[in-house]
């Protein structure tokens, strides 16, 4: 893991250490019980870094974001405001690492192909250093019928098209691969990263003149994605959290959630799923109106997200015609045990 | 070299033509127009025969699916579990147990049984199942390619003038013409919107599909049944099984079809045993009368540049499915789009409108020889990819060669047997003769 210094100063000193299970915070040291809090899978400092994925020679970049307080959804003022974003709701979130950029197909590639995987493999480092997991512990999509790309671009663009259910079990291949926990944000990290801080309409602020700057959408593309990281990133460093491509949250759709939550469950809230229909995708997409951009935004996936696929039970991996929603990590500070690490993972559901 | 003239076959109207059921003599058997329910059988229980009963299911007419066949019955069952679990509560799924016919045979009383006929199976049944359909009379929707020979598709032909005949709706899986951008971009081109069309590129690059290994206690015929895909006499190489669509639709731009091809091809990745005797790669020249060249292109190997798209250049400008639905003047400045983002889905509209046009009449739908002549551009081309020789469209059509097994039963010996490796004969271009 390659530390990079430029958003450390941003950050709380924050210590971890698997083998005392010391914590310190601001030189505060607190200890902790045995066996309660999970065991932290890594000793780094809470700082951004490069994750080289064993056995290829791609990585992809993580930025520290602080735990903190924010009200998610948007006020009543706000123009082009949807009834579910709102009442806003004072959340809680722990800190974690997110994806400077939404993960492209040279990553997803080596995800989707196990054959791929060793080719690399063999000419980076061997087949033993590349931590191939077990079609046991990891399933592996099944071969799109169609280009998944769609002709807008592979290499640096990002992966698109995948179920949540494939973007959870990517994040679990790559968990397997570099022993660090990755997942999904929930819709609550997603819109708090979103906001950076900020409470307007866009993390930049509220005037719509500036979107061409940060975010690529239906009025500045040729009717594609485009690069990642091409844009300006939000005032936490990350990269077309508005825009380009939306990307898959963790959470079942509800449009009444934000009304539910009280004062336990606004600490790290997560609706979990239990239907295969609407799950929630965030940032709105290359294809949408500026509206559909804003941090506050929400969208549910639907059965016309696959309206493409002619089969019968449809494909477990593949949206063919959500041509736009692709995958952006996180890896919480301190990760959770391997009870709570399960319960992340999308479990599947037959979509007849 | 004649010029073949193109029947035009797709989902709009032409102004003017068309004969209107109600002028027609009607299959005594047929559904006709009126309040009963319509019955429908699937012949072919797989992931697609499945998918296109359940389309059938969510039409707006009064329908209800009496009758299922499969080679297997496990196939049979899932397929029954799935329909039930998404229709069931509506009431359309109304098949007994007699009425499941399991093997090589039971498509026979599948159709006897119906109205509408679906015929999913693996596309070297389809002139089988499509001239026992229209003989019974009935109205039939087909998955693409028809046939995967030439006997197979002068079959289809043949039996495709006879359900004209007989008024019987034909509709058949291309979808692309069912579908808004296509249908929309095909109607600018034919109004010489780019002018005439003097080249193009149409492609189905991919990283290959499903590989089903052999399991003990299974017979040749039943393990090549089960991986159909890799089996000529099955499914045709994917330059017909998925590549059709593409080959199709530049003879739907053209108005026509090749009169002769020429092309390479070879398998580099996907050799093993459970890969049976298909390519994994193909590249045509597809030649027309006015001596319009269009390339074609489909690869079935992980890790390469993926494309699935049609482009065409005109004497005025171009035309493209790649990326998005587009028309650009000669310098590239866009001249039209298509944003699809709410368009319905072409799987659906097929069925929509095969039920609407037989309860209510109106022109009749004859998909079955545009789909067989498409059908025939593929295999034209898998002819000159596997020979490696020029070969024309007259000689491919008429070609009297055979993929068919000679008889239909699990015991019985498929034209193709592996060596002692397990190793299936692969076509040799130079060497391997195809007509």
């Amino acid at each position: 893991m390659r530390i990079q210094t430029r958003f450390s100063q941003i950050i709380t000193p924050f210590r971890l250490s698997r083998f005392n299970q010391l914590l310190t915070v601001g030189g505060v040291v607190l200890l902790i019980a045995q066996g309660y809090i999970p065991k932290p899978t890594s000793d780094d400092s809470f700082e951004a870094y490069a994750e080289d994925i064993p056995g290829t020679s791609f990585s992809f970049e993580m930025l520290p974001i602080p735990g903190g307080n924010f009200m998610m959804g948007s006020p009543e003022s706000e123009e082009y405001r949807k009834d579910d974003e709102g009442p806003q709701v004072e959340i809680t979130v722990d800190p974690f690492w997110m994806g400077k950029y939404e993960i492209s197909w040279d990553i997803y590639e080596v995800f989707m192909f196990q054959e791929l995987e060793k080719r690399y493999a063999e000419e980076n480092g061997g087949l033993d250093a590349a931590k191939i997991p077990s079609v046991d512990a990891v399933s592996r999509p099944t071969p799109p019928y169609l280009d998944m790309s769609f002709n807008m671009g592979k290499y640096g663009y990002p992966a698109i098209c995948m179920t949540q259910y494939a973007a959870s079990q990517f994040c679990k291949w790559l968990s397997a691969k570099t022993g660090h926990y990755y997942r999904l944000p929930t819709e609550a990290e997603w819109e708090y990263a979103c906001r950076a801080g900020t409470t307007t309409a866009y993390s930049f602020g509220d005037d719509v003149s500036q979107l061409d700057e940060y975010a690529w959408h239906y009025g500045n593309t040729d009717g594609g994605y485009e690069k990642v990281g091409t844009k300006k990133p939000n005032p936490w460093g990350l990269h077309d959290m508005h825009g380009n491509i939306a990307e898959w949250t963790l959470d079942q759709y509800n449009p009444a959630f934000y009304t539910s939550l009280d004062a336990i469950t606004s600490k790290n809230p997560w609706n979990e799923p239990t239907e295969l229909y609407p799950r929630v995708a965030r940032g709105g997409t290359y294809d949408d109106e500026p509206e559909m951009l804003r941090s506050a935004a929400r969208v549910g996936s639907n059965p016309n997200w696959k309206i493409h696929d002619p089969q019968i039970p449809k494909s477990r991996w593949w949206l063919t015609n959500a041509r736009w929603v692709g995958i952006r990590l996180v890896r919480p500070q301190v990760a959770p045990s391997d009870e709570v690490q399960n319960k992340y993972w999308i479990n599947f559901i037959e979509d007849i | 070299m004649n010029r073949r003239k193109f029947v035009r076959n797709s989902a709009v109207a032409a102004a003017g033509g068309g004969l209107l059921i109600s002028q027609l003599p009607v299959e005594a058997s047929a559904y006709v127009r009126g309040n009963e329910t319509i019955k429908v059988a699937v012949i072919g229980c797989g992931g697609r025969g499945t998918g296109a009963a359940s389309q059938a299911m969510s039409v707006d007419q009064d329908v209800k699916l009496v009758a299922m066949c499969d080679a297997f019955r496990d196939r049979l069952d899932k397929c029954y579990d799935n329909l039930i679990q998404k229709h069931g509560d509506s009431g359309r799924i109304n098949v007994p147990e007699e009425h499941k016919f399991v093997g090589f045979e039971g498509y026979k009383d599948a159709i006897a049984l119906a109205d509408v006929v679906i015929l999913t199976t693996p596309p070297g049944f389809r002139p089988i199942h499509f001239e026992e359909a229209i003989n019974a009379g009935k109205h039939v929707f087909m998955e693409k390619p028809v046939a995967t020979d030439a006997p197979g598709v002068r079959k289809v032909l043949e039996v495709a003038k006879k359900a004209k005949e007989k008024s019987l709706n034909v509709v058949v899986g291309l979808q692309r013409h069912y579908q808004p951008s296509y249908l929309a971009l095909m109607e600018r081109i034919h109004n010489g919107e780019i002018g005439d069309i003097v080249g193009g590129q149409v492609y189905w690059n991919s990283s290959g599909v499903w590989v089903r290994p052999r399991e003990e206690g299974q017979t040749e015929m039943e393990y090549q049944m089960r991986n159909w895909y890799y089996f000529n006499w099955l499914c045709g190489d994917h330059i017909l099984e998925q590549h059709i669509h593409n080959i199709d639709v530049a003879n739907w731009a053209k108005q026509a079809y090749p009169t002769m091809a020429q092309g390479m091809g070879g398998r580099e990745v996907r050799t093993g045993p459970d890969h049976g005797e298909i390519f994994d790669h193909h590249f045509v020249e597809f030649h027309y009368d006015d001596g319009t060249m269009i390339n074609s292109q489909c690869r079935h190997i992980e890790g390469c540049m993926n494309k699935v798209a049609e482009s065409f250049v005109g004497t005025k400008g171009r035309a493209t499915t790649d990326g998005k639905t587009e028309i650009t003047d000669l310098k590239g400045n866009s001249i039209w789009s298509h944003r699809g983002k709410n368009d319905p889905n072409p799987y659906q509209v097929e069925h929509d409108r095969l039920f609407e046009t037989i309860a209510n009449g109106g022109k009749l739908l004859a998909d079955a020889e545009n789909g067989a002549k498409s059908t025939m551009t593929a295999i034209l081309g898998r002819m000159a990819t596997y020979s490696g020789k020029v070969v024309t469209w007259d000689e491919a059509l008429n070609s009297d060669v055979s993929l068919m097994p000679e008889t239909f039963a699990f015991d019985a010996q498929p034209p193709v047997v592996p060596d002692e490796n397990g190793m299936y004969p692969v076509p040799t271009p130079g060497k391997t003769k195809v007509i």
